[in-house]
């Protein structure tokens, strides 16, 4: 059979050219987990994977490599793993569910995401929905907080819906059924909504995460404190991973030492040290992702760098920047940096936040005082940042 | 213009709930700040489309959606009538992308199907075969006073302008309507297909707009940051 061997070396892209159908091999008899959403697909990955372990060896593409070829060689590489964990881009999940019938799919969030290339995401939930429909032995973990995901998730024969809460919203105005308006419905307890003008709505959830404690169906509560990873959007990301890893009998008690385990994702939430600075690596993409990495920024007055990029990975287009209430930055020191670092400007003023632009990220290091600092970048800026400071995985 | 305008501007930014894929928020950003900059007071209604269309708004804002959210707007604004009134009544309206096709009388959906528009602009817009994606430049029609725009585009729609409306500006780089012309006025009714929050960079157009609602001339302001943008964009673009 191709391709068993070792994937780096054979390499996905040419194992697929001698063999169209090496991914449906690669996965068969295994169990397999797709795992896809706009933000949180790797770190939700890498905490899958990590509670996984008790089962045995698990192969998965830890380095984001989220198509096909990656698939194929992250399987290729573990030619004995019974389990596999496969990160998926959003457009590859028909693809990739038809080629490996995947046991389980992770559903976690759609927003608007560097649109000069990614495809519309109403249309996406709806190529998931077909997809899904066609996969019967496929059950779906999704979050029924978020009203695009639950319907792209919603004609699946199964599903496990989990309460794993939703922060950006400008996406999830309108019904993804019938376009009529979503009504919303937050209280401390629950946050509902319904459309006013069909039958669509949230479904009940079988898991719940409120603040950092999650409620498994058969009622026991769980803390997520011993997680590593800071912010809401880690604790999203870590009760999906719990009903993932549940449906494999994983239950939640043995997976949470191991989520706790996992510190940073390919240089994700990394701490380096530099000339007395401890920098910390936020990466974000888009602006669901921004409003993630707010949050678990150190309070003012503590200072921030940012750096923005607009190459072929990061959207060439910065329109973005404007969907981003960058407001929240005021009243402390914020550095700006990055290829496009003029945008950033422009969209600072107009925000009144006050800002120093510098041209690398080195000066906004060197300018602030030895302590913290926070970064947060875009993809090729953060991969920039990354290397400059050392790989940190 | 004085600085004692007696009532705020009223902009109302059209459906964010289905125009809204990127950025489009800049766009009353821009103008709220511009204004505010010369002493001008605004008044900003995010309108939803479950919502009544205010018929005494100054400026209407309008922007991108994706297929089937653009289908929606065009048929809540066609049931609902009041962007129609107030535009007769010469309102200011800006639209870009989705919302500039939709301004016309028709345009195209998801399959290529024809659907109708509100019949603002005298355009009539479908699909193309490629997507166009990247840089726009171009030089803004001479009665306009304005400046040379720049924007990003990314749409797959043509547009074919009618006897009663003039191009806004004439590509230098990029695609626009597809002959060679990007987007359309008549009046004090205007649309582009550069997308988002087009105004950033063109700070001239804003201050069109803003010129036309308060009916008279503002002071200048300090440019220096947009200014800076638009020379990288116009560089990076055009050597």
């Amino acid at each position: 059979m191709a391709g068993r061997g070792d994937g780096s070396v054979i390499g996905g892209k040419i194992g697929l050219r001698l063999d169209p159908e090496l991914l449906t091999r690669l996965a068969r008899d295994r169990k397999l987990v797709l795992v896809s959403a706009t933000n949180g697909k790797t770190t939700t990955t890498r905490l899958i994977t990590s509670a996984m372990t008790p089962l045995g060896e698990v192969a998965t593409n830890a380095f984001g490599a989220n198509m096909p070829t990656g698939h194929v060689s992250a399987l290729a590489a573990a030619p004995d793993a019974r389990y596999g964990v496969l990160e998926c881009d959003e457009k590859y999940v028909p693809m990739v569910l038809a080629e490996t019938g995947a046991n389980v799919v992770a559903l976690m969030n759609l927003s608007r995401d560097q649109m000069d290339r990614a495809a519309e995401i109403w249309l996406l939930a709806g190529k998931w929905r077909k997809a899904l429909e066609a996969s019967p032995q496929s059950h779906v973990i999704a979050n029924c907080d978020d009203p695009l995901v639950t319907w792209g998730a919603s004609t699946a024969k199964s599903v496990t819906w989990v309460a794993a809460g939703q922060h950006w919203r400008e996406d999830s105005w309108c019904c993804p059924e019938c376009g009529g308006p979503l009504d919303r419905e937050d209280t401390d307890e629950d946050s509902n909504w319904a459309c006013r003008e069909c039958h669509f709505s949230r479904p009940r959830p079988d898991w719940v995460l409120k603040g950092d404690q999650v409620t498994a169906p058969d009622g026991r509560s769980f803390q997520l404190s011993n997680l590593s990873l800071p912010g809401r959007a880690n604790r999203s990301n870590a009760a999906i991973a719990l009903a993932v890893v549940n449906q494999f009998g994983v239950p939640p008690e043995q997976a949470l030492p191991l989520l706790g385990e996992v510190r940073s994702v390919a240089g994700r939430y990394t701490t380096v040290e530099h000339e007395g600075r401890r920098i910390r690596l936020l990466l974000s993409k888009n602006p669901a992702g921004w409003l993630e990495a707010f949050d678990v920024l150190e309070p003012a007055p503590a200072p921030v760098a940012l750096s923005i990029n607009a190459q072929g990975p990061d959207g060439r287009d910065t329109s973005w920047l404007w969907d981003v209430d960058y407001r929240i930055l005021r009243g402390r020191p914020v550095w700006v940096t990055g290829e496009r670092r003029v945008d950033l400007a422009v969209r600072l003023e107009a925000a009144d936040v006050q800002f120093s632009v510098v041209d690398d990220i080195d000066q906004a290091v060197m300018a602030v005082p030895p302590g913290r600092l926070d970064v947060i970048a875009n993809y090729t800026a953060f991969q920039t940042i990354r290397t400059r400071y050392g790989r940190v995985v | 213009m004085s600085s004692d305008h007696p009532k705020p501007i009223k902009i109302v930014w059209v459906y964010p709930d289905l125009l809204s894929t990127y950025g489009d928020q800049g766009n009353t950003i821009v103008l709220e700040r511009r204004a505010a900059l010369r002493g001008i007071p605004t008044q900003t209604v995010h309108l939803r489309s479950d919502e009544r269309v205010p018929v005494d708004g100054d400026i209407f804002l309008l922007g991108g959606g994706e297929d089937r959210p653009q289908i929606l707007a065009a048929q809540r604004l066609r049931r609902d009538g009041g962007l129609y009134e107030a535009a007769q009544r010469g309102a200011v309206v800006f639209a870009v992308c989705a919302g500039y096709q939709l301004l016309g009388h028709e345009f195209g959906g998801e399959e290529g199907q024809p659907v109708p528009g509100l019949g603002l602009l005298d355009i009539r817009s479908g699909r193309g075969r490629q997507r166009a994606v990247g840089e726009i430049v171009g030089e803004v029609a001479a009665e306009l006073n304005v400046p040379r725009i720049t924007g990003f585009e990314n749409h797959q729609g043509i547009t074919h302008l009618g006897q009663r409306v003039k191009p806004l500006a004439k590509v230098v780089t990029g695609i626009g309507n597809g002959d060679g012309f990007e987007g359309a006025y008549s009046g004090r009714v205007l649309g582009t297909y550069m997308h988002g929050p087009a105004l950033v960079r063109n700070p001239g157009l804003a201050d069109l707009l803003l010129r036309w609602a308060v009916g008279g001339d503002i002071q200048p302001i300090d440019d220096s940051w947009a200014g800076r943008l638009r020379e990288e964009r116009l560089k990076a673009v055009l050597g």
